[in-house]
């Protein structure tokens, strides 16, 4: 096959399952079946970009023009291939999951929530695969308006509420989005994604540079979930729970911290982000965002919004490794991406498996489930250390070079924001862990045994993943590598 | 000089009073015929306008006579505006027609040419 | 042959059937809407035609018995000008084939007048479109409105009373634009567009010429609805039949753009229209609080038509803007929405249509999640339109706005860069409360909503497919805008 193709083939192929996925909603097996058959093409498809990307090259194709010099561009380089292995390979995860989710659950409307998926992950890839800002905003606002019928599943007043909040949020994130590239192509004349950005021969004033920044930082910031414009990610929590796993702790929020990370390194680049003194703002941003909202963890007896807040926090950790421009602090910011997804999807898992199985949403019910449900507890455990940064898990790694990145930058504060805020993390898991394991439970559990395979499988084996990420971190995709060789091109130019 | 400026542009006060009194018809009055009348009046003093920027003093209609030579046009009124002017009061009339005819059905649903009237009937 | 008098055979074609069709009509009254389908058709082929050959040649000038300007009137068929009449003749033909069941429907006994009225108001917009003579604009104008105050007329109850009230708007500023052409007449001599454009740089500071643009653009301003000047638009967008109003908004309003965008641009120039008042920034501001307060009334509305209707005086100041930024960005956005949101218009007022054909209503209020399963071809159609109206790509209305955006950042007109965010925003309100109710069950209805109730009951073929086209049509526009807007680019006024 052809590899310039690969990164449309990738993005199209869970396209092309929606209508054989609304064309069988009568036959739930067979429906199911395309939403498998998509994931792994696609996986395949992405996989196979991998030793192109560890080379250190790219893959681009232009599909078509959007507008005069500017093409719809898909460009699958080193750090693409990276996001596109984890948001794909979790996919396959999550559609087992879903199937157990959404049959345990009785939802209605299946096809339109498996139709959906796969339009996420086809905008995501895309989002992915973005050779400049232009063909990113498609991509981007695909993305919130197909996830928008996912939020609103349930169709119940407090879901409507959610989606009306997400829609109010990501559409003015569009929309700013689309006002800083018409000044960014004003002032540069491209919007080309460039390792060391697209500013450097141009003279800007300091108020445009500062308005501008802060402009594309409100519109990527708001899928990545920076305060103070965090509020639609807990009240999205309505939508059921694979979607909360795969949307908002993969896909849709790293999206967002993946365009942070695309608008520091590619679009005004590590020199100018420091000589306009842009990164401070991120990091006092993000310092201030993970401490609040650890804290305000603590305060959500939901244990999906416990979830919710705990990845607000963790989506800052990355948003503070990028604002940090130096090299350990950046390849540290892509390596997170990768662990909290994998850990943070099988606390998620977790969640639906519980409720699914026993009905419960608070974590104060949660008292003695660990005996009704072993395996799922047993993988929360391993997810919540792994966040905490725990050793040997592969939250350690990543936090392990988000400190040094901060030593490297001789910064002071951040590392102690990272140690309270880690203590943080083990505050509000605890006490989850504590009532499974140390509680007795009512009679309400009896009766009950683990939940479906369906949902068990795929959360242990992201568990799993997650240790194996941890003492290894090259396993498989040498997701290592290729972090330290995204980190390396910022800063050395492409 | 202020008497030179007000009495030189006449023309231009006259049309400004009709234009006035037009657009006070159809922007106050709450009969509808009336604002019909309006509308009629602020025609007439574009139309009038236009008359008066195409003639001048000391020329004749132009239609060729034979002591007048052609070679000396200053003789002879400017016929566009006058010609353009027939068309434009075509229009009028057309307009005027249209109006009476909405007029007539407005008054069959309504039984009143009241603007108010109908407005609340309306709602 | 027929290049050479392409211009005057698009526009008088429209005059034919005008006459054709009593004729016929009095002997078979179905024959009208065929007619008039053909005659529209006829005109649309040859404006295609036109379009695609004078986009390698150079612009057409066809003056009328062989007579030169001054003297005579010619036609100008520039590359601007075939676009635009590609586009309302395109927009009309489809639009007229949608109607048939709508007339029969909604006013069966008036077809042979309703149709030969289509046709004299085509007429008039076409020619306004193509004429390069002043004064024959003002009788092209005066054609359509007088046709378009009869069609409005012709529909519920209010119908009179709100094409009255257009009837006295619309005249007050047909006769403030004769007004201000008295004016340049009286300085320059000529009407022709060509001669006074070219007259004009030594005249530009002139008392009277400065009074004739302030009461022409007050005159056009009126037809196409600029704030605060749309106080007749809602209601005769409202009252109208479905049919009339689907053919009326997306055309009438963006032949009036278009007139302003020739006097503005073209006849006065970018250097010379802010030369004594800044007119322009005047015009800018005015479509700025149109954008808002137009989409602002559109939120408060419970009547579908109503709606669109408040939306049409926000899509409208979305042109103007992009002609009061007088740059090429501004240009393109301006004329590439007068294509997006003639389109765009169409199908949501053909979709209120096919409901009210199907429910007997459009009131928000009852929308249901019903319509998704009784109607999904035509809700579609409403969806791709109302997401495009949004503007989120890779529809058509993202990529006006984009060159908007772009003319904004390049005048560093901050102000109205703001506007266009926040009308989007907007925009977003109210069509995603009606896709709300139609693609979801109510979550306050006690009775749990069954899913079988309703088999599918999609209006007539004519009317679907109609609806679809358009709403394909608009994704197309949007991945291969390239191609239009490079067309656009080579239209503005001293090239790019």
């Amino acid at each position: 096959m052809e590899p310039t193709f690969v990164p449309l083939y990738a993005v199209l192929v869970s396209l092309l399952a929606v209508p054989l996925i609304l064309l069988s909603s009568s036959r739930p097996n067979v429906r199911e079946f395309w939403t498998i058959l998509a994931g792994f093409i696609k996986f395949g498809l992405i996989l196979s970009l991998l030793p192109t990307a560890l080379a250190g090259n790219s893959v681009e194709l232009t599909i078509i023009e959007l507008a005069p010099g500017l093409p719809l561009l898909l460009k699958a380089d080193p750090f693409g291939i990276y996001f596109a292995v984890i948001a794909s390979g979790l996919w396959i995860f999550t559609s087992f999951y879903s199937i157990g989710y959404m049959r345990g659950a009785g939802e209605k409307k299946q096809s339109r929530y498996f139709a959906s998926f796969a339009v996420c992950l086809s905008a995501t890839i895309g989002i992915a695969f973005s050779g400049n800002l232009l063909t990113f905003i498609v991509f981007y606002e695909m993305l919130t308006l197909a996830t928008y019928p996912l939020v609103i599943h349930k169709e119940n007043r407090k879901a409507i509420d959610a989606g009306r909040k997400y829609l109010s949020y990501t559409l003015t994130a569009g929309l700013l989005l689309i006002a800083s590239a018409a000044i960014i192509y004003n002032l540069t004349g491209t919007l080309d994604f460039r390792p060391g950005g697209i500013f450097n021969d141009v003279h800007v004033s300091g108020p445009l540079m500062l308005t501008t920044f802060l402009l594309f930082l409100g519109a990527v910031g708001v899928k990545a979930g920076i305060m103070p414009i965090h509020s639609w990610l807990p009240a999205a929590m309505a939508a059921p729970t694979p979607v909360s796993a795969l949307l908002h702790a993969v896909a849709v929020v790293k999206s967002g911290v993946f365009g942070v990370i695309r608008m520091t390194g590619y679009i005004f680049g590590t020199d100018v982000m420091t000589a306009f003194s842009l990164n401070d703002i991120m990091l006092v941003i993000a310092g201030t965002t993970i401490l609040v909202a650890s804290l305000l963890a603590f305060r959500q007896d939901n244990l999906k919004r416990r979830l919710a807040y705990s990845t607000v926090g963790h989506l800052s950790y990355i948003v503070l490794g990028v604002a940090l421009i130096t090299p350990l602090g950046m390849t540290g910011a892509v390596m997170h991406i990768a662990a909290h997804a994998t850990m943070k999807i099988t606390l998620f898992f977790c969640a639906g498996a519980i409720y699914v199985n026993l009905h419960k949403e608070n974590i104060s019910d949660l008292d003695g489930i660990a005996k009704v449900m072993p395996w799922t507890m047993g993988a929360f455990v391993i997810g919540s250390l792994g966040l905490a940064g725990i050793p040997p898990l592969n939250g350690f790694l990543s936090k392990w070079h988000l400190a040094a990145g901060t030593l490297e930058g001789e910064m002071i504060i951040p590392v102690i924001i990272l140690v309270v805020s880690g203590l943080l993390n083990v505050g509000y898991f605890f006490p989850i862990i504590y009532r499974a394991y140390f509680k007795t439970g009512d009679s309400s559990l009896d009766n009950h045994t683990e939940a479906s395979p369906f949902m068990v499988v795929p959360l242990v084996s992201t568990a799993i993943l997650s240790i194996l990420f941890g003492l290894f971190p090259n396993l498989f995709f040498n997701f290592y590598d290729l972090a330290q060789l995204i980190a390396f091109t910022l800063f050395n130019g492409g | 000089m202020m008497t030179d400026f007000l009495l030189g542009h006449y023309a231009y006060w006259l049309t400004l009073i009709l234009l006035s009194i037009g657009l006070y018809g159809i922007l106050f009055k709450k009969n509808l015929v009336k604002k019909t009348i309006g509308l009629t009046i602020l025609q007439a003093s574009v139309v009038l306008f236009w008359v008066s920027i195409g003639s001048k003093w000391g020329a004749t209609v132009p239609v060729r006579h034979y002591s007048l030579p052609t070679s000396e046009v200053a003789n002879y009124l400017n016929p566009l505006p006058h010609t353009l002017m027939l068309t434009a009061i075509v229009v009028g009339v057309a307009t005027l027609g249209v109006a009476f005819s909405l007029l007539i059905a407005i008054y069959n649903r309504f039984q009143t040419l009241d603007e108010d009237e109908i407005r609340d009937q309306i709602q | 042959m027929i290049e050479t008098h392409l211009p005057a055979l698009i526009a008088l074609n429209f005059l034919v059937f005008a006459l054709l069709i009593p004729l016929f009509g009095i002997w078979k009254r179905a024959v009208c809407q065929p007619l008039a389908v053909t005659g529209t058709g006829i005109s649309t082929a040859l404006s295609l035609y036109g379009f695609l050959s004078v986009l390698n040649d150079q612009p057409l000038r066809y003056f009328f018995g062989a007579w030169q300007p001054p003297v005579g009137i010619e036609f100008v068929y520039d590359g601007l000008s075939a676009f635009v009449v590609l586009v309302i003749n395109v927009v009309a033909f489809i639009v007229l084939i949608h109607s048939k069941h709508v007339a029969i429907g909604e006013f069966a006994q008036k077809q042979m007048a309703y149709y030969s009225l289509v046709m004299l108001m085509m007429l008039g917009f076409n020619g306004m479109v193509l004429t390069g003579d002043l004064f024959n604009l003002y009788v092209f104008l005066e054609i359509s409105s007088l046709s378009a105050y009869a069609l409005i007329a012709i529909g519920e109850k209010g119908a009179p009373f709100a094409a009255f009230r257009y009837l006295i708007i619309g005249t007050a500023g047909g006769t403030f634009y004769l007004l201000g052409l008295a004016f340049l007449y009286t300085v320059t001599g000529t009407l022709n567009l060509i001669d006074m454009a070219a007259m004009l740089p030594e005249l530009a500071d002139n008392r009277a010429v400065v009074t004739a643009l302030i009461l022409m653009v007050v005159g056009i301003g009126v037809k196409a609805a600029l704030f605060p000047m749309h106080g007749w638009l809602p209601d005769s967008y409202t009252y109208a039949s479905s049919t009339s109003s689907a053919l009326i908004a997306p055309i009438g309003t963006k032949v009036a753009a278009y007139v302003l965008i020739r006097i503005m641009l073209f006849l006065f120039g970018i250097e010379l229209i802010d030369l004594v008042v800044p007119i322009s920034t005047i015009v800018g501001i005015l479509a700025c609080i149109g954008i808002l307060y137009g989409s602002i009334m559109a939120i408060a509305q419970n009547e579908l038509k109503r709606m669109l209707a408040y939306s049409s005086v926000s899509q409208i100041g979305y042109i103007l803007m992009g002609i009061s930024l007088a740059n090429p960005f501004g240009f393109i956005g301006a004329v590439l929405h007068i294509l997006n949101h003639a389109i765009m218009k169409a199908t949501l007022f053909m979709v209120s249509a096919n409901l009210r054909m199907k429910e007997g209503h459009s009131d928000i209020s009852l929308f249901d999640h019903t319509y998704r399963k009784k109607y999904p071809l035509t809700m579609l159609s409403f969806t791709v339109a109302a997401i495009s109206m949004v503007g989120l790509p890779p529809l058509a209305g993202f990529f006006s706005k984009w060159y908007l955006v772009l003319g904004t950042v390049d005048a560093n007109n901050w102000l109205f860069l703001v506007v266009i965010l926040a009308s989007s925003l907007l925009n977003a309100v109210y069509f995603f409360r009606i896709l709300e109710k139609v693609y979801m069950s109510n979550p306050n209805s006690e009775v749990e909503a069954s899913d079988e109730t309703s088999p599918m009951d999609e209006v007539k073929p004519s009317m679907l497919y109609t609806t679809l086209t358009f709403a394909v049509a608009l994704l197309l526009i949007g991945i291969f805008n390239v191609a239009i807007v490079s067309m656009i680019s080579s239209m503005f006024p001293g090239g790019l």
